[in-house]
């Protein structure tokens, strides 16, 4: 369970130079259509093979090297040499880009983590984003979500619209959230959003009247005063628009879920922000308090941004008790249990996805260890000099914690 | 553009903190109150209700527009919306949609409707304001014409969901018309489509298991008396035989079985006899199995004010009376037993949330007719119970009309209801007006009028004013302690959360 990461992209060899191909792994011959990507592994016995129907090959094999296999892929959009498909299982979803070879993993079967990254551009620039923006024109991208939400198996339980930030693709966001209301009528959709957008009320309106079934948008917000949260987005007017976006939602009854990152910027004041979002933002399903992950732009800004998390445990205790005594549901995410305070076990939740989830040698012993919700990947190098394994003996100690 | 800049897009230029304040030199007040809050600090609350505490020295130099924006007070002034430092916030319309949710309980128009089903008791309780000892049922109980009018006129109401509560005197001894009301009530509702919640206000001493199978059956609810242990019980509520504890205690346990556990609520009552025995009485609740007590001071209306020497007290002896009261069950709720004194708990929704409580006593404005009313067994409409007291001493000042001669348009938009509300309105009042307390109070027409011959009042000499600035005192008192298992207790008894609820949650 340590160390390993699940692998969401690949690289190889084009053998094509058209567009790209978007469809579902077939790891056997039987489902064979244009909506299909035949994976082949080397070592599968491929000798009289037929590759007639699908919409594209994806394999490990040198197709230079192997000439029969090399004879059945010809015309037919094909990577080959890739440098892993083990990772790929019977129909994870495959977008397949032929000008660089490269392969990405966009829905995965039996994953509770799959998303849909809307767009790559950002009206915010957070200082701790773990996927700095970019300003490029993506707008052809709709089209391919689009696919994409076609392929997906109906039966699955949870998807995520991510980014970026969704709400820059306009109407666009729409289509793709209708488009998930048709065929994927009892997945729960997530979506991440800086909520700026709905400033315009218009906006809001036109999301809640998609009237998605089980449709929730997950806000950050950093702190109580416009200053605060305005620096660590590095967006002037960002508080303001986002705190009337939230109660624009709230009017037209979008469920909303608030996300607050502990860090050095932000931990002083996270008793009152809770305090604000009890007295403001009442209507909220559910409130989220989450750690740093280590990428992006938290690499470059570590020292504005890293703290202890053991050093701000008095600060996250108050803010996440105090909304708890206030009827309001609220969760930790990606905190490691021995760091934090015994009270707060029971708020948090293993949060990481899947693919970027790691545990490092120390939690081995620990006794919580299936309980706790691990690190980040990301974190491997840069995490708190507290974590340690716990043993029984402290989970039955009185003044633990 | 050189390559170097090319290569590090705007994107990885970072602004400091500095660059995002606002205009903090400029900043501007919203309008808030303010009241000296012990020897040295001053209590703020402003239109939606949020509170802060700040010394002296702290608010002189934040009301003179000499706070420095980098201290915390200043951050948290203006999270709280005391403070503007941008020239418009579309945050102005967040405070807007808070001062909308503070009144909301407004929306729908009168929720809470009475029903006095009958005068005659069995009881001849010295503070009870309007019973009668009498058999003439002719005289003194509602007859089914009036209640079918009474009926009709609760039903033309704007509410969604509406409370029907039976009283008297002692309802039970009518029940057969209460059994006329509750069908149909319920015939005439299938087609609107309210939710009406139903409860029956009485000393139980009548109580049948039929009775209680039919209140079971229909989810009607109860509300009893309990003044305290037996012997103030009894002597606080005479009846023949001196048996009304005996009696009450036993309908109790009688009703939760038959009905529920939850079923049954008990109000007191406070007599110059309570006075000294706060502890006794809330004992008793606790050994009684409730939850919860209302400590309530008697209401200077009926037989209460002829009675005054017997059972009459100051104000003062209430409040000294209520703080112990207050303090013991604080007490007992750290030692893990639950109970919650109900006016403690509607204050401190008030202080405490961003909602309003649906208690039609303290709210501005008053509930009079548009948040609660009264139809008299004899089919006169009056606009709260203490006005139907007011009544039986001969002014009908707060009548609004009858059942009978009346449509509802002239009982619930005449100019005598509308000049009643407007007497109401706290915000507006002399002495109100500019009162720190102002959004956690309320105002009492009846009460000002009963006691001071003006429905407005004269705040200086107003016990009603001095009651609730004493309490309200007392609680954000205990709540600027930051003693932080007192406001555990203090947010349970806000959500109806048991103690051990929050503790023994599992992890998930």
């Amino acid at each position: 369970m340590s160390g390993e990461v699940i692998r969401r992209h690949t690289y190889g060899d084009a053998r094509w130079s058209g567009d790209s191909v978007i469809g579902i792994a077939s790891l056997s011959s039987q489902a064979r259509d244009s909506d299909h990507i035949r994976v082949i592994r080397a070592g599968e016995k491929t000798a009289s093979v037929s590759l007639e129907g699908y919409a594209a090959l994806l394999t490990d094999v040198d197709l230079d090297g192997d000439g029969e296999l090399g004879r059945a892929a010809s015309g037919l959009p094909t990577i080959h040499k890739a440098n892993q498909v083990e990772h790929i299982n019977e129909g994870d979803i495959l977008r397949l880009d032929f000008k660089k070879g490269f392969v990405k993993s966009l829905y995965r079967v039996g994953s509770p983590h799959n998303s849909i990254f809307a767009t790559d551009r950002c009206n915010s620039n957070c200082l701790m984003c773990s996927q700095p923006p970019k300003d490029i024109d993506d707008s052809e991208m709709v089209a391919e979500h689009l696919r994409l939400v076609s392929l997906i198996p109906p039966t699955t339980q949870t998807l995520g619209i991510s980014g970026g930030e969704p709400t820059l693709l306009g109407a666009d966001l729409f289509r793709i959230i209708a488009a998930c209301k048709e065929h994927l009528p009892v997945t729960r959709l997530h979506m991440l959003s800086n909520g700026r957008r709905f400033a315009d009320r218009e906006y809001a309106a036109g999301l809640a009247q998609l009237n998605h079934p089980d449709f929730m948008v997950g806000i950050p917000l950093y702190a109580d005063v416009a200053s605060h949260h305005d620096f660590v987005v590095q967006a002037h007017d960002a508080f303001d628009q986002t705190m009337v976006g939230f109660h624009n939602l709230a009017r037209y009854d979008v469920r909303i879920e608030v996300r607050v990152v502990a860090h050095k910027q932000t931990y002083e004041r996270l008793p009152r922000l809770a305090e604000f979002i009890y007295s403001n933002l009442p209507f909220v399903e559910h409130v989220a308090f989450m750690g740093l992950e280590m990428m992006g732009y938290t690499k470059t800004n570590l020292k504005t941004l890293w703290i202890d998390p053991v050093d701000y445990q008095d600060s996250l205790e108050q803010a996440v008790s105090g909304l708890a005594l206030r009827g309001m549901n609220v969760s930790i995410y990606n905190h490691q249990l021995c760091l934090l305070r015994r009270p707060l076990w029971r708020f948090a939740r293993k949060s990481i996805s899947d693919f970027k989830n790691i545990y490092l040698e120390a939690c081995q012993e620990c006794a919580v260890l299936e309980e706790c919700g691990g690190l980040f990947k990301s974190s491997e190098q840069i995490h708190s000099q507290h974590i340690h394994a716990l043993s029984a003996a402290d989970l039955t100690s009185p003044g633990f914690g | 553009m050189s390559l170097d800049s090319a290569s590090k897009p705007a994107r990885f230029t970072f602004h400091p903190l500095e660059s995002y304040r606002r205009n903090p030199r400029q900043y501007t007040l919203l309008p808030f109150r303010f009241m000296r809050f012990g020897a040295s600090r001053f209590v703020l609350v402003n239109e939606v209700g949020e509170f802060i505490f700040l010394d002296e020295e702290i608010f002189r130099a934040f009301a003179t527009k000499g706070l420095s924006a980098e201290l915390p007070t200043y951050l948290d002034l203006k999270a709280k919306h005391f403070l503007a430092d941008e020239t418009s916030s579309p945050l102005l319309d967040v405070l807007a949609t808070k001062y909308r949710t503070k009144k909301s309980f407004l929306r729908g128009f009168t929720k809470l409707h009475l029903f006095v089903v009958t005068l005659r008791c069995d009881h001849s309780c010295h503070y009870c304001q309007v019973s009668r000892q009498s058999e003439d049922r002719a005289a003194f109980d509602m007859k089914p014409s009036t209640a079918r009018m009474a009926v009709d006129l609760m039903l033309k109401t704007p509410a969604e969901a509406i409370t029907m509560e039976f009283q008297g005197g002692e309802p039970l001894l009518n029940f057969p018309l209460i059994k006329f009301m509750v069908e149909y009530s319920e015939a005439r509702n299938q087609d609107l489509g309210k939710r009406i919640d139903r409860v029956i206000t009485t000393n139980l001493s009548k109580a049948t298991p039929d009775i209680l199978e039919y209140c079971r059956d229909h989810k009607i609810g109860l509300s009893t008396s309990l003044d305290g242990p037996e012997w103030l019980h009894n002597a606080n509520r005479p009846r023949p035989g001196n048996d009304s504890y005996a009696r009450v205690i036993e309908n109790i346990a009688l009703v939760r079985s038959i009905v529920g556990p939850g079923s049954v609520d008990a109000l007191m009552t406070t007599t110059r006899r309570s006075l000294s025995h706060v502890r006794d009485i809330i004992d008793e609740y606790v050994a009684r199995g409730f939850r919860s007590i209302f400590l309530r001071s008697i209401s200077p209306y009926g037989f209460a004010v002829k009675t005054r020497g017997k059972t009459g007290y100051l104000t003062d002896e209430f409040l000294e009376f209520y703080r112990e009261g207050l303090s013991y069950i604080l007490e007992l709720n750290r030692r893990g037993i639950e109970m919650t004194e109900i006016y403690a708990k509607i204050l401190l929704t008030k202080i405490l949330t961003p909602f309003p409580t649906s208690f039609t006593d303290l709210q501005s404005p008053a509930g009079l007719g548009i948040g609660a009313v009264v139809y008299n067994y004899d089919g006169d409409v009056y606009a709260s119970d203490e006005a139907r007291m007011l009544a039986e001493m001969k002014d009908k000042t707060f009548r609004l009309g009858n059942v009978h001669d009346d449509t509802y348009d002239a009982i619930f938009k005449s100019p005598r209801l509308r000049s009643m509300i407007a007497a109401s309105v706290n915000e507006s009042l002399p002495g109100c007006s500019d009162c720190a307390y102002q959004l956690y109070c309320g105002a009492d027409p009846v009460f000002h009028h009963a006691t001071q011959g003006d429905m407005m009042g004269h705040r200086p000499t107003s016990e009603f004013c001095r009651k609730n600035m004493a309490i309200i005192n007392e609680l954000l008192r205990y709540i600027e302690s930051g003693d932080e298992a007192m406001m555990r207790i203090f947010w349970g008894w806000v959500y109806n959360r048991r103690l051990a609820e929050e503790a023994s949650c599992p992890a998930k």
